[in-house]
């Protein structure tokens, strides 16, 4: 009797773990195949010299070689530079933008969420080109604008100049990363505790103070979302170097992103480029446990 | 929608007319998009710049579509349609069976997904490229839906979304003695629904911007996507500004047509998949 029951508990047992792989069967191959091992391939080929013509185990030399390597460098400023500038500008931006919007009437308000998600939709690329050719330096609309208005004296290549070009990048950049941040602040923003908001209003608390003590912690999980994604998305940076300067001029704009495309693409250096890539994976996951501890800490 | 009266400070008011400058602002690039791919070759190059196209030209377009510039904005929608298709469907299974389902190693297997997606997804570029040259599957359009199929995000939304699904219910479905397919598309699915109209949303915007993934798994003149073929014809022509921003009308007036139908969906969709994120 005993066995028996046992026997069918077993199999029980075993059925529904055939159903919840059966279930899981499709999404895991996808995600082993083309995640997981490219992953692991991608750890192991960082500690070789892979390229064209060779594959040999070189342990960290790929490594050591980056912290020599002056453009590997200049690429990791850049890139920090980015993140450390669009960052903060866009959290800010997008939370005043969405607390002026969120109060105004349905139609407005989506008015002002369409205008700033477009640039997501309309894509990276045809956006780019167009900025190309307003920052272009002889038929540019940038150009004739500010000499128009007396900025400027002559034309300025602004891709073209070490120091303009990285601000041209960030500037693009800005206007490709708000869309999303606001549709979430507006959202987060409209769901506070209205009482809370009118019962502290009519307890004489200013406007600030509201913002600070009733509304700022309810969104706080929100702000940390949009930092961690802000942060990936920054990092990340990609299309607009290649498009509109090639990393150029002088690496003043090459990025880790580019930099890595460069050594595996053009120089077919897969086993450096991949240990770049690791280092990257590396540096982006410390951010975010940083930014997950800090919001954990304001929350308490 | 509307929650008190507001009152006009001018700090309000100041506020909402920034607002109103910067949209113009934000605007601005699709309008010189669409008016400059009209221009002709001396208004594209004007130096000071003709702000409306008063003989407009569809010359750009004619020297656009000499390339195959509609077999572009045709691969791209096959790449993201398939790709949302594939990503709904394993991922709204696999997400249902993390949440409801217990079976070995579920508690492993969504630790795994939940790290991976920390994950900067450029960083196995490399090793991908190499795996599909060997599956013989590099330049086909499968090298890039295959792995945005395969990114965890999905499965995470998902779940998150199935636990929502009452015990009772699916316990009441089981006692009127419906099997799991039958379970999973009549009670499951209606509840889920919304979450996979967010997911959809999600991975075809992804997908659609995914410039990286397709520069490097697609090579052919005939294989590439709008963007790709924008981009090649940015480097090609740099300097023909009508014929790029030609290309980049028909890239972007579409997705937009698309994305202004479809609005409420998009910033619903966007905030759930945050939200539940």
């Amino acid at each position: 009797m005993q066995t028996s029951q046992r026997t069918a508990l077993r199999a029980r047992e075993r059925r529904e773990n055939l159903i919840g792989y059966a279930y899981m069967a499709p999404a895991l191959v996808f995600f082993l195949g083309f995640v997981i091992f490219p992953m692991g391939m991608a750890l192991v080929t960082s500690l070789t010299d892979y390229s064209m013509d060779s594959f040999n185990f070189v342990g960290l030399a790929n490594y050591a070689r980056m912290l020599r390597d002056r453009v590997f460098g200049k690429a990791m400023v850049n890139t920090v530079l980015i993140v450390a500038v669009s960052v903060p500008a866009v959290t800010l931006f997008s939370l005043w933008a969405a607390s002026v919007v969120y109060k105004m009437r349905q139609r407005s308000s989506s008015f002002f969420r369409i205008v700033f998600y477009m640039p997501v939709v309309t894509g990276t690329v045809a956006v780019t080109v167009v900025w190309k050719w307003m920052f272009s330096r002889y038929n540019g609309l940038l150009n004739y604008v500010l000499r128009a208005l007396g900025v400027i004296g002559t034309n300025i290549s602004w891709l073209g100049d070490e120091a303009y070009a990285i601000w041209c990048i960030i500037l693009i950049l800005f206007t490709t990363s708000i869309g999303q941040p606001i549709v979430l602040y507006i959202s987060a923003l409209s769901n506070v505790d209205a009482s809370l908001v009118e019962a502290a209003e009519v307890d004489g608390a200013t406007h600030f103070k509201v913002f600070w003590k009733i509304k700022w912690p309810q969104i706080m999980n929100t702000t940390l979302y949009i930092l961690v994604i802000t942060t990936i998305n920054s990092f990340q940076i990609f299309a607009l170097i290649q498009l509109l300067t090639s990393g150029g001029p002088n690496n003043a704009t090459n990025t880790i992103m580019y930099n890595i495309y460069y050594h595996a693409f053009k120089l077919n250096e897969y086993g450096y480029g991949n240990a770049m890539g690791v280092v990257l994976a590396v540096v982006i996951g410390l951010f975010s446990v940083v930014q997950f501890r800090l919001a954990r800490a304001e929350r308490e | 929608m509307q929650t008190s009266v507001q009152r006009l400070t001018p700090y309000r008011v100041a506020s909402v007319a920034l607002l109103v400058l910067l949209s113009l602002l934000f605007l601005f690039p699709m309008y010189w998009i669409l008016t400059g791919s009209v221009k002709d070759i001396q208004a594209v190059n004007a130096a000071s710049p003709v702000w409306f196209p008063l003989s407009p030209t569809l010359d750009n377009y004619q020297r656009l579509f000499d390339r195959p510039a509609m077999h572009w904005l045709w691969n791209t929608v096959f790449i993201c349609l398939t790709a949302m298709l594939l990503t709904c469907a394993s991922a709204s299974l696999a997400g249902y069976a993390l949440a409801k389902k217990r079976f070995r190693g579920r508690a492993f297997l969504f630790a795994v997904f939940i790290s991976a997606m920390a994950l900067p997804k450029q960083v196995i570029l490399i090793p991908l490229l190499k795996e599909m040259s060997f599956l013989r599957l590099h330049d086909t359009p499968w090298a890039v839906i295959l792995p945005t199929v395969g990114w965890p995000f999905g499965v995470f939304l998902m779940k998150q979304f199935s636990e929502n699904i009452p015990g009772s219910v699916l316990e009441a479905a089981r006692i009127d003695g419906a099997g799991e397919a039958m379970t999973f598309l009549k009670v499951v699915l209606p509840i889920i629904k919304p979450g996979i109209g967010a997911l959809a949303i999600f991975t075809f915007i992804t997908a659609w911007n995914d410039y990286f993934m397709q520069l490097i798994m697609l090579n052919s003149q005939a294989k590439l996507t709008i963007s790709l073929g924008i981009a090649k014809l940015q480097t090609e022509m740099s300097n023909d500004f009508g014929l790029i921003m030609a290309g980049a009308a028909l890239s972007a007036i579409p997705i937009t047509a698309v994305f202004l139908l479809f609005q409420q969906f998009f910033t619903r969709g966007i905030t759930m998949g945050a939200v539940k994120g």
